[in-house]
């Protein structure tokens, strides 16, 4: 009984330093992307709050807060509500899933630096980043407004698409690897830096990264909000923290997806040519942490990188991307994936 | 606490399942019946299935009620707001369906040996059961065949859907 | 009951869903309050709406929600099969190629007959 408590404790202190985590980075996220907008387009960027601007993401909190929060009022109340909050959950759900680190001792007492090691991780984080959708299309639906109709439709339409995709490389990952559980695949990936799915799966790493990009509504792919042709898109109406719902949820779906591609096809928080020890302690699992966040940012900075490289797709350009180009590719990956390892395994050689 | 869980979860379902068909707006209704295989994915997990229970998202709450979705928006929602007055000969069929359905669950239940409501997907035996691996190596090894008759399934439907909502060129 | 795994999965939907709540609740006693008219009228760049926004949409949309389906379908069939795909071997890369085959098939159907078109 005294072991359930302390288990129930010890993941709900993980669980709850986890989304404080993400949720800094989350705000910095915001910042970060300001700044490099500004020096992309020569410019400083905002440095008013603080030095170089680095107390911004607070400003903009404490301004989220106290703006008015109102209703249109044709639109549908309850939806109008509920609507951001399913897009910021549908994004912070996947938390639970991603392998922040190895383990770490502390108190005499092993501690994971992973929320939840499920069976079925991989799955998990599809099922809910499929559920994202909902919150768009329900938002710009309910706001009664033309241009957030159009937007949330869009979004839904693009979403399904590139889900598709996304699906296909992980199939090709998951002939490699034969599990599920993502800390078991990036114990998997440890050791020498070409052990890193990246290298092995050149195509599906593609394929995953153009549609991340697309699940994300990141640039080339953002038509959900394209400003110059719907105004705000399906936040159009919002205003306030539900607004700001809506932006935090997009930013945490950036963040967490740019951790699920460092640990899938980067190694994770995995340190190359450096072996796993037995008895992990304090540091160790601070190490793997901090690469992994490492990794991480630099991942998210490509995506950001991208956003202010690349313009905007045309909808039917999107769709064919999609539908005619990424799902060829990923079932011809699969394939070609499959058709190796059984050449590999029958020469005796183990990947 | 053993029970416990089980029953939240349960009263949480059939008030969700009682909101999809009273709500008067469909797109609420959907809402709540995403909730409903929200729920149902949470029985399978507690049952052990966790392959199921996620793939009971993928598709259901995933993809067929976006296409739900879909098709109530495609439909002109202001001629329905106001559905009122006696139900009429379907409704009526429907209601008498509903009863009957509900007797046979009852005949059945109430013949039907030791009815245990104590979930079992912390036993390990069954809890590996769940497990992807082991569906595939039975869906694989043992019912090939269906799997294979399944594609040419989805195949028709790939072909219906496109002769439904393409329209014939010129 | 809950298998063991599955509990700080609970313990996250707890605390994200908490956060979410509790700040749009606070974001509403916090705000201030001042009724106009025009601020709750929807949006349409200045101009007086006109009609609703609750309207059909294109069919387009439809057809990709109804491909979705299918193709979600078939992927989902594959994860089992990639999991054991190493004790599977030969057997198991043609039994998926058969599939494979079939869905290629439908693809290539759609494909011709228009329908992944975006006109």
């Amino acid at each position: 009984m005294t072991e359930t408590i302390a288990f129930l404790i010890e993941k709900s202190i993980v669980a709850a330093g986890f989304f404080v985590v993400v949720l800094g980075v989350v705000a910095y996220a915001t910042l970060g992307e300001r700044k490099i907008a500004g020096y992309f387009q020569d410019r400083h960027g905002p440095n008013r709050a603080g030095p170089w601007g680095i107390l911004q993401p607070i400003a903009d909190g404490v301004k989220f807060f106290a703006k008015e929060d109102f209703i249109p009022d044709r639109a549908d109340k309850i939806l109008f509500v509920i609507a951001p909050t399913f897009t910021f959950m549908a994004a912070g759900f996947i938390m639970a899933v991603i392998p922040f680190g190895d383990r770490l001792t502390i108190f005499g007492r092993e501690v994971l630096l992973q929320i939840a090691d499920i069976n079925i991780g991989i799955l998990y984080i599809l099922a809910i980043s499929g559920l994202g959708a909902y919150g768009i299309v329900i938002g710009g639906w309910a706001s009664n407004n033309k241009y957030s109709l159009m937007g949330g439709i869009r979004t839904s339409g693009q979403l399904i698409s590139y889900e598709i995709a996304m699906g296909l490389a992980i199939v090709a990952l998951l002939l490699d690897h034969g599990t599920m559980s993502l800390r078991t695949i990036v114990m998997q990936q440890s050791g020498a830096i070409w052990h890193w799915s990246v290298f092995t799966h050149p195509i599906g790493f593609m394929i995953f990264l153009v549609s991340a990009f697309a699940e994300a509504s990141r640039m080339p792919f953002d038509l959900p909000e394209a400003e110059n042709e719907l105004v705000g898109g399906y936040h159009t109406e919002y205003s306030s923290m539900k607004f700001g719902l809506f932006q935090f949820g997009e930013y945490t779906h950036m963040t967490l997806a740019s951790g699920l591609i460092i640990t899938l096809y980067f190694g994770g928080w995995s340190i190359p040519f450096v072996p796993i020890p037995e008895n992990p302690g304090i540091l160790w699992g601070l190490l793997t942490f901090c690469a992994f966040w490492a990794k991480t940012l630099l991942m998210m900075f490509v995506f950001m990188w991208v956003r202010w490289t690349l313009p905007r797709f045309r909808y039917d350009q999107l769709m064919n991307l999609g539908w005619k180009k990424l799902i060829p590719l990923g079932i011809f990956n699969i394939v070609l994936t499959a058709g190796l390892l059984l050449v590999f395994q029958s020469m005796g050689l183990t990947n | 606490m053993q029970s416990f869980m089980f029953i939240l979860l349960t009263i949480v379902t059939l008030f969700s399942a009682l909101m999809v068909v009273t709500r008067k707006n469909p797109v609420a209704s959907i809402l709540y019946l995403v909730l409903v295989f929200f729920c149902f994915a949470g029985f399978y997990v507690m049952l052990g299935a966790q392959f199921l229970a996620a793939i009971q998202i993928i598709v259901y709450a995933g993809a067929i009620m976006v296409l739900f979705l879909f098709v109530v928006m495609l439909l002109n929602l202001r001629d329905m707001d106001n559905v009122e007055g006696k139900p009429n000969a379907w409704q009526n069929l429907g209601i008498f369906a509903g009863i009957g359905m509900g007797l046979v669950i009852l005949a059945y239940l109430s013949g039907s040996p030791g009815m245990s409501i104590a979930p079992v997907g912390n036993n390990p035996e069954v809890y590996a059961m769940g497990s992807a691996k082991y569906l595939g190596k039975a869906l694989f090894m043992d019912f090939v065949l269906p799997f294979e008759i399944a594609g040419v399934l989805l195949l028709a439907a790939v072909v219906g859907a496109v002769a439904l909502a393409k329209k014939k060129r010129a | 009951m809950l298998p063991r795994d599955f509990i700080p999965v609970l313990i996250t939907f707890l605390v994200v869903g908490g956060f979410a709540w509790i700040t749009l609740l606070a974001t509403h006693l916090l705000g201030p309050k001042r009724y106009s008219p025009e601020k709750m009228d929807t949006y349409e760049c200045g101009v007086d709406y006109r009609d609703d926004a609750r309207s059909r949409f294109s069919i387009k949309f439809y057809l990709v929600g109804v491909l979705f389906v299918i193709f979600d379908l078939e992927v989902v069939f594959m994860y089992p099969w990639a999991v054991n795909f190493r004790e599977l071997g030969l057997f198991g890369f043609a039994s998926m190629g058969v599939f494979l085959v079939i869905l290629t098939i439908g693809l290539l159907y759609e494909w011709k007959k228009g329908a992944l078109e975006w006109e």
